[in-house]
């Protein structure tokens, strides 16, 4: 059955059919792109800036996918929040790898490389950036083993059964990435996406801190701090970095 | 080949809380003096401003404001027969890099550590009896006296401003403080911070117990206030972006608003930002030293500037690894246990990771995010307290202090909920939104004796970016530091119980030291401080035995890491050492004792 929230994407990756390798090459997008305006703007006036606009600028047509299927699974619509991807979750990680954290800033990568102790922490010669698309990759594989089905195709069921054994170290990716060093990380950036400044593209209209009541980056509490101090619940408008910018 | 400098007085490496002490205090005799700093020039107006200092991904997660490990770092292991592997990202402990060093983000707390401390041996062997320190424990006394260093915690204090309540005046105990403590000649410059509904409750119950709750001394102004060198600092805001965090609003004592503009006033100090000390100098015979290698990292140069005096005021472990670097002291090694540099590595137990009794409430709201740093109250009676019996409590040495009272409440990182409950989802969702608001944690913060494993050395094996070995760190907690963390947790259950609330957990466990997540920046030892150079690295003085023109100050002089956080007698011994300097070594250069 065609799912209806089927996107433009899953055309293009041939979602659903079985050997993508027999796909033709696909064409180009078949958006429409409007004309430009008839009437030019008046004589010295530059075209007005839009808001900025949000889509993919690293993820790949699968990872996206996959990103998108991991934190609607992990944050779904609910009576709290919207889904992960409409919080923006998938695009905060989508500019999480493209930036210097997912290209290695602070992160000593040199050799030699050994496995050593959990205590020894991450061991891996890979970047952020590179372990989330290695992660992605060994995740599908293993998905499609097991179920025949990339992660972004499977039952709720199967996706809440392949989330918990990565947490729990069960699963190990063809070619040796622990799956829970990947695991580590991506829920990592899934708690960032939803709870961090919305100027990094998650926690969208700041629902992650609506959802606990977290007042945002204004706080001025010198005399909050005594009116509050018993029991009852201090409630606030929260704010971000682009309200006082 | 290096380029060599002009020659000057005194070279200080470092410019953060123990350098800018220094720099303040041997600024005003005119002599020569040239500090390197391997970061960048940081002000409140440009680094701290609002809003972009109030970002938790940024400082929190990514730690901006930290020591980059891609560039050094250290190498980690639980034990000698283990094979170290590099830290590949900060977790553990955050040390600083820039002017201002880790005291631009640190929580403030703010301690006196007294004879308990200073002359913990004698203490325990007249009390406990010889037998009771075990063979392999290398408990030290520590060569000074809290009597002698009073008046330096004093000028820390009035420095960086301490909000508190005393709680042991000229030998009166005073109600409400800390009974326990050293006895001070004056009290804290500023008045305890507002305390939050959390710590009112720990302070009740803890005192309902029979014990002895305080506010926790910290460097958060409570109130306006003007320091000894007449700097200004604000008032705290509780505004939940404290540790790990530059404060936007001056309200936090730190050394880029206190001593180092104070010691830039001198025309005659001359500060080098962007400038990596690699090695201090020595001369043939290897008992003196010459001056300083340093890169300058903006451009790659290898400068030479010779000196007739250096301070090394590196965090901690740069200075255990630049003493290991030059050459001065004979290395420790962990399998002959031999060798006095990088001996009695300590750290603390605790922070949050072990030993923390966490509370929830439903029908009250804590509003968790009005914080600061050192927000909170403690109990010290099972600590500091000289009457406690240790024997009758699992037979330990140290103790641990169990406090409550949040530094933050960011939700990145602070978003506590029950024990099995599931890790996302919507019932995730529904517990975080439940019980956000109404949890609390008190937890124990336990000492951490040496033991002849932890240790640190060079890495025969990995590098940093100049081609240098990293610092080795060979750590485990050990059974002392399991029981003192065991009766910690039995305390604070019994407080917190007394809390009333509708559930608790406790995350106790004897599982080893991680270095993954953040426990605290409160590493000790490697460059221990004694009365004999047969069995210590530095004298009272801070000064080398081995290079008498060679000072160490920092938490690396501490022979053993107490339940108190390490920057009071950081302070206090910076000032100390000043004063010897300025009014011994100047005169009449050589070995002061
Ligand atoms: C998050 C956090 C919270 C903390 N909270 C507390 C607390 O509540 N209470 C407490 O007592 N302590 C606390 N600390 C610890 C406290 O910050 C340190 O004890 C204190 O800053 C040590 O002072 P220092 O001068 O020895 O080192 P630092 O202040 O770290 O300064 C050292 C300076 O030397 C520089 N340096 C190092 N190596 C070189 C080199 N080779 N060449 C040139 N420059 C070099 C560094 O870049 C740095 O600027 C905390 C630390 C952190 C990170």
């Amino acid at each position: 059955m065609p799912d209806p929230k089927m996107r433009r994407r899953d055309v293009l990756l041939g979602a659903g059919v079985v050997g993508a390798s027999a796909l033709p090459i696909a064409a180009p997008p078949a958006v429409a792109q409007p004309a430009a305006p008839a009437a030019t703007p008046a004589k010295g006036a530059a075209p007005a800036a839009g808001p900025a606009p949000a889509g993919y600028t690293f993820l790949k047509p699968s990872e996206q996918a996959f990103v998108e299927a991991m934190v609607d699974h992990m944050i779904p619509a609910d009576e709290l929040t919207p889904s992960g991807t409409d919080v923006g979750l998938a695009i905060f990680i989508d500019r999480a790898c493209a930036g210097s954290w997912g290209k290695g800033d602070r992160l000593y990568l040199q050799g030699p490389w050994k496995q050593g102790s959990a205590n020894q922490g991450y061991q891996l010669p890979l970047t952020p950036a590179e372990l989330y698309q290695r992660g992605i990759a060994g995740s599908n594989a293993y998905c499609r083993k097991t179920w025949g089905k990339s992660f972004d195709r499977l039952a709720a069921a199967d996706k809440e059964t392949f989330l918990k054994d990565l947490a729990a170290g069960k699963i190990m990716f063809a070619g040796g990435i622990p799956g829970r060093e990947f695991f580590t990380m991506a829920y990592q950036t899934v708690m960032e996406g939803l709870f961090s400044d919305p100027i990094y593209g998650g926690n969208r209209n700041m629902v992650g801190w609506r959802m606990v009541g977290f007042p945002g980056v204004g706080a001025n509490n010198a005399e909050n701090i005594k009116k509050y101090n018993d029991g009852t619940r201090f409630t606030v408008e929260p704010l971000g970095i682009a309200d006082f910018s | 080949m290096a380029r060599k400098l002009p020659p000057v007085d005194i070279v200080i490496v470092g410019m953060g809380w123990a350098g800018g002490i220094m720099a303040k205090e041997l600024g005003p005799t005119g002599l020569k003096i040239v500090v390197l700093e391997r970061g960048g020039p940081r002000t409140t107006q440009d680094d701290f401003n609002i809003p972009q200092i109030r970002d938790d991904l940024r400082f929190q997660q990514r730690n901006e404001l930290m020591m980059d490990v891609a560039k050094d770092t250290l190498t980690v292991r639980n034990n000698p027969s283990e094979e170290a592997l590099p830290m590949r990202r900060l977790g553990s402990f955050l040390p600083g890099e820039g002017v201002g060093g880790s005291g631009v983000h640190w929580s403030g707390h703010n301690w006196r550590w007294a004879d308990q401390d200073l002359k913990i041996r004698s203490n325990y062997e007249q009390r406990y009896g010889k037998k009771y320190i075990p063979d392999d424990m290398n408990l030290k006394d520590w060569g000074i006296s809290y009597a002698e260093l009073e008046p330096y915690y004093e000028k820390f204090e009035y420095t960086a401003g301490i909000s508190g309540k005393a709680g042991n005046l000229n030998g009166k105990i005073q109600k409400g403080g800390n009974p326990f403590e050293g006895a001070r000649k004056k009290d804290y410059p500023l008045p305890p911070l507002t305390a939050a509904l959390a710590t009112n409750m720990f302070t009740k119950a803890s005192n309902e117990l029979g014990f002895h709750a305080f506010p926790r001394p910290t460097s958060q102004m409570s109130k306006p206030f003007t320091n000894i060198d007449g700097q200004q600092l604000g008032q705290c805001q509780y505004c939940g972006y404290c540790e790990k965090f530059g404060c936007e609003s001056n309200a936090k004592g730190s050394p880029h608003i206190t001593v180092i503009p104070v010691a830039l006033k001198n025309e005659n100090v001359d500060l080098r930002t962007f400038s990596w000390v690699q090695k201090v100098l020595l001369d043939s015979t290897g008992k003196k030293a010459t001056g300083v290698l340093y890169v300058n990292v903006l451009t790659g140069e290898e400068i030479e500037q010779p000196a007739d005096l250096v301070i090394l005021s590196g965090f901690q472990l740069n200075n255990v690894h630049l003493l290991l670097l030059s050459g001065i002291g004979k290395p420790y090694d962990p399998k002959t246990r031999e060798g006095l540099v990088g001996a009695n590595y300590c750290y603390q137990a605790g922070g949050g990771r072990t030993g923390a009794i966490q509370l929830f409430f439903d029908d009250r709201s804590f509003n968790p995010f009005m914080a600061a740093g050192g927000l909170g109250a403690v109990v010290d009676d099972f600590h500091y307290n000289q009457d406690f019996d240790r024997a009758k409590a699992g037979g330990y040495i140290g103790g641990a202090t169990i406090a409550a009272g949040g530094s933050n409440a960011r939700p990145i990182n602070y978003h506590p909920v029950p024990p099995g409950t599931p890790q996302w989802g919507s019932e995730w969702k529904r517990e975080v939104a439940k019980w956000y608001q109404g949890s609390v944690v008190v937890n124990g913060t336990g000492s951490v004796m040496p033991h002849p494993d932890n240790c640190l050395t060079l890495d025969p094996t990995y590098k940093n970016r100049f081609g240098q070995p990293l610092l080795r760190m060979t750590f485990d907690f050990h059974e002392n530091d399991f029981k003192v963390m065991s009766h910690a947790v039995d305390m604070s259950a019994k407080i917190a119980k007394a809390m009333n609330p509708k559930m608790m957990f406790n995350n106790f466990s004897k599982a080893g030291w991680t270095s993954v997540p953040y426990q605290s920046t409160h590493n000790t030892g490697g460059a221990m401080m004694g009365s004999d150079p047969r069995t210590s690295v530095v004298n009272k003085y801070l000064q080398s035995w081995d290079v008498h023109n060679v000072f160490v100050t920092g938490a690396a002089v501490f022979p053993h890491n107490s339940s108190y956080n390490p920057t009071g007698p950081v302070g206090a011994m910076a000032f100390w050492a000043a004063d010897a300097i300025k009014n011994r070594y100047l005169k009449n250069p050589g070995l002061l004792v």
